[in-house]
């Protein structure tokens, strides 16, 4: 890790890591007898791991200039394994939630073993953790490969990448100590948002001055998708986190808004968190990696284009369609209910762009699994675009809002559509990456895969009965026009489902490890003559774009 | 256009700066006026704050995650009003920072539960919910008992509120750590502040059922007990507009 950076960069890695250090003995001293006070301490120590690795490997032989004819891929790999470590944990948490939910009594004894508390930490470590890091890693490689140029510098993607790991650790120890802002999506406090701002600017402007080293006339439409998820998640984290701590010395603040706008604020929030982490991103990665392992280039380049700026614009009104029936003014529901209507025309444009890409190479997704992977994703994403447009509309709103109806969209989405194509991706990255003919067991791939879909039925269809069940029980009524159903009896009708549920996350759960292991032994070290090449950023021609629409 | 997306595709500052313009749009239109627009919130005459007590309960119902299961949010539609009680207003969360309208119900709706259970209930209830409510899947918080409530970084609460509009008074703010420990012990010196200060209608009782400690069960009960009862614009409305048949 350290070999890969100059001298100059370690010096500045020094640096940086002991002001972190610093930063963290500041904090723990000011919230001392705060909750304040263990995150301050962890902040220290990464500041102090930080230096003890830089300090480890300084004196390790400095890389020499023939590393700028070559990709630097060294934290691509780390952010894939990172990623999977989320993957593992979060999908294990987000598990035992739904069992919780089954059989409340199934935890210790212990404050930070509640649902409540638990349930955040699922969430972020799937978004944040596992999305996040899929996002990063794929992005430093869709960056340099579509620009034909390595990253600018050794030192910013290391701090990109530790840096936002830090964000994830203090976001989900928060919550198991009772750190919360208690915004969905948003819970970490105010010194884990400023944090993260850092390290996005970081990002940002590495992502710029590896497209000003491009080789290529055109910015390819992957690179738009991450610079609109990098831009408009810095524009919704710093808005709905604004926030006033109590004191320096405490981890509690109070958002700066109230009721009403606070809820249009959060959600506007909730819902892009949707559209440009979970959409933008990963269309990103569909785009690259769909076409790159088909073989075939993306079906429509004018498609391209109405896709990515309908999704753009559109997106960002309809979070109000989280507010149907509330306090929230009826203007702005019925905005976010048109919005989002029309949403779906850009949203098929992207989807269908993507399977029309696999014509001609149909074959293959009967035959490769990882390509499968990306085809299933693709269909998910149709899939469940559909079903968000059409759960938008008030009077479905009014059944299906509050009910696990929006957990089946929700999972439709990140079980269907965003882990299969993290995993497609991935499954296509780490053998280059780490120089394989393929993968350690193909067998296994195919295995995780038919794990993955039938977890992600099993879960769906669970979600989708108990959801309607629920929504349907609350608002019947009896021939003497009273309410034919307590809550608690919508409760017990929901027990088998959650057993489902919790059954269907299970499989998910467990293809998640298969893949892990099959990584795991994929990463293991080879004979250098077994080994394959590496691609370079200038081999060829460069006059024909590496990927071209096909019209 | 194509041909000019085609020059635009170039240039990354340009396609930076489209995007944010893009993106940007949608959201001003939405929340902008939310802040302009005189009638978004009702009129409340009389609606009160929070006491330090109820506060402090609050950031227990934060801490705890309870909105992941609770909403506090009764919707415009016949089913909701007649289980819960009047439609939810906007006026009435309008001192909440967060909000805590909630997304999801595995349990029911908070937003008017202050009052309908005895503190009694509630206390059994959140220690074990099963001992009360069988089928319940709610988590059991028997900690909250034992545990004494922070009570000294009140006063930083308040103060923190009233900059970002909450009308706490000097005098709310100097008080909150004296007001938070009356409104649980209600035979100690202090109990005869929180009135005053809150209005005479201010519940000021040992909600945990022991007077001794003023515990996070305390402050928790105290919150869910005023759920609802901040103002009473919701119950007028309906009296005015015979609720939603």
């Amino acid at each position: 890790m350290v070999s890969t950076l100059t001298m100059n960069e370690r010096h500045i890695a020094l640096v940086i890591s002991s002001f972190v250090a610093v930063l963290g003995l500041v904090l723990a001293a000011s919230g001392r007898h705060d909750l304040l006070e263990p995150h301050g301490f962890l902040i220290l120590l990464a500041g102090l791991a930080g230096v003890f690795v830089i300090l480890h490997g300084y004196f390790d032989p400095e890389p020499g200039p023939e590393r700028l004819s070559s990709y630097f891929d060294e934290p691509i790999k780390v952010g894939i394994v990172l990623a999977m470590i989320w993957a593992l944990i979060a999908m294990f948490v987000g598990d035992w939630v739904a069992w919780l939910l089954a059989y409340p009594d199934f935890r210790f004894d212990a404050a930070w073993s509640s649902f409540g508390r638990l349930r955040p930490i699922h969430t972020t470590g799937i978004i944040f953790g596992f999305g996040g890091n899929a996002l990063i890693a794929t992005s430093f490689h869709v960056m340099q490969r579509t620009s034909r140029a390595r990253l600018p510098d050794q030192l910013t993607p290391w701090f990109v990448l530790a840096g936002y790991n830090l964000f994830c650790v203090l976001a989900v120890t928060g919550y198991l100590m009772g750190i919360t802002q208690s915004k969905e999506y948003a819970e970490p406090e105010w010194y884990a948002d400023f944090w993260l701002v850092i390290v996005w600017v970081a990002y940002f402007v590495l992502y710029l001055r590896t497209l000003a080293r491009r080789r290529e006339p055109h910015i390819y439409v992957s690179n738009w998708y991450y610079l609109a998820f990098i831009l408009v998640v810095a524009m919704l984290h710093i808005v709905n986190n604004l926030a006033l701590p109590i004191s320096i010395g405490s981890a509690k603040s109070y958002t700066i808004f109230a009721g009403v706008q606070d809820a249009m604020v959060q959600w506007w929030y909730g819902h892009n968190a949707v559209a440009f982490f979970l959409t933008a991103g990963f269309l990103g990665m569909l785009y690259y990696y769909l076409p790159k392992r088909a073989g075939r280039p993306i079906y429509s380049y004018r498609m391209s284009i109405i896709g990515f700026w309908g999704i753009t614009f559109f997106y960002v009104w309809v979070g109000s369609h989280h507010l149907h029936y509330t306090a929230l003014p009826q203007w702005v529901q019925t905005l976010g209910m048109t919005f989002s209507v029309m949403l779906l025309v850009p949203s098929w444009i992207a989807a269908a762009n993507a399977l029309l890409t696999l014509n001609g190479a149909w074959h293959k997704v009967r035959d490769d699994a990882t390509l499968r992977f990306m085809m299933v994703a693709a269909v998910f994403y149709g899939l469940a675009t559909f079903e968000g447009s059409f759960l938008a509309i008030r009077p479905v709103n009014s059944l299906s809002h509050y009910t696990d109806w929006t957990i089946a969209h929700v999972h439709a989405g990140t079980l269907g559509w965003n882990s299969m194509i993290i995993f497609g991706a991935i499954y296509y990255l780490v053998p280059q990456l780490w120089k394989r003919e393929r993968m350690y067991s193909p067998a296994l791939v195919e295995v995780h895969f038919w794990l993955a879909v039938a977890g992600t039925f099993v879960y769906v269809f669970a979600m989708w009965n108990s959801g309607i069940t629920q929504g349907l029980m609350w608002r019947t009524y009896n021939d003497s026009g009273m309410l034919a159903y307590s809550f608690v009896d919508s409760l017990v009708a929901m027990h088998p489902y959650y057993i489902a549920r919790a059954f269907g996350g299970l499989l998910f759960f467990i293809g998640t490890a298969v893949g892990a292991y099959n990584i795991w032994k994929t990463m293991q070290p080879i004979p250098a003559a077994e080994r394959t090449q590496a691609d370079l950023p200038v081999l060829g021609e460069l006059s024909r774009p590496i990927l071209q629409a096909g019209e | 256009m194509f041909k000019s997306h085609y020059k635009l595709e170039r240039y990354s500052i340009g396609l930076a700066i489209a995007i944010i313009v893009v993106a940007s749009i949608g959201g001003i239109v939405e929340i902008a006026p939310l802040f302009t627009i005189h009638q978004t919130v009702e009129e409340a005459p009389g609606m009160r704050v929070y006491t330090p007590l109820e506060l402090a309960g609050r950031n227990i119902y934060i801490r705890e995650g309870c909105y992941a299961c609770h909403s506090q949010m009764i919707r415009t539609l016949r089913d909701e009003v007649e289980r819960y009680g009047p439609y939810s207003l906007a006026v009435e969360s309008q001192y909440d920072h967060p909000m805590l309208w909630g997304s999801k119900r595995t349990g029911p709706d908070l937003a008017r539960v202050g009052g309908k259970y005895s503190d009694q209930w509630q206390v059994t209830h959140l220690n074990n919910p099963r001992d009360v409510v069988p089928e319940s899947v709610m988590p059991a918080y028997p900690f909250l008992k034992e545990t004494e409530l922070r009570i000294d970084d009140l006063p930083e609460h308040l103060a923190t509120l009233r900059k970002l509009g909450v009308p706490y008074t000097d005098d709310m703010v100097a008080n909150a750590v004296s007001d938070a420990y009356g409104q649980a012990v209600p035979d100690s010196p202090q109990a005869k502040g929180v009135k005053e200060r809150y209005g005479e209608a201010t519940d000021v009782r040992a909600f945990d059922g022991d007077p001794g400690m003023v515990t996070e069960m305390d402050a928790l009960v105290a919150y869910l007990q005023i759920l609802g009862r901040l103002t009473d614009a919701a119950h007028k409305q309906e009296a005015v507009t015979g609720g939603i048949k």
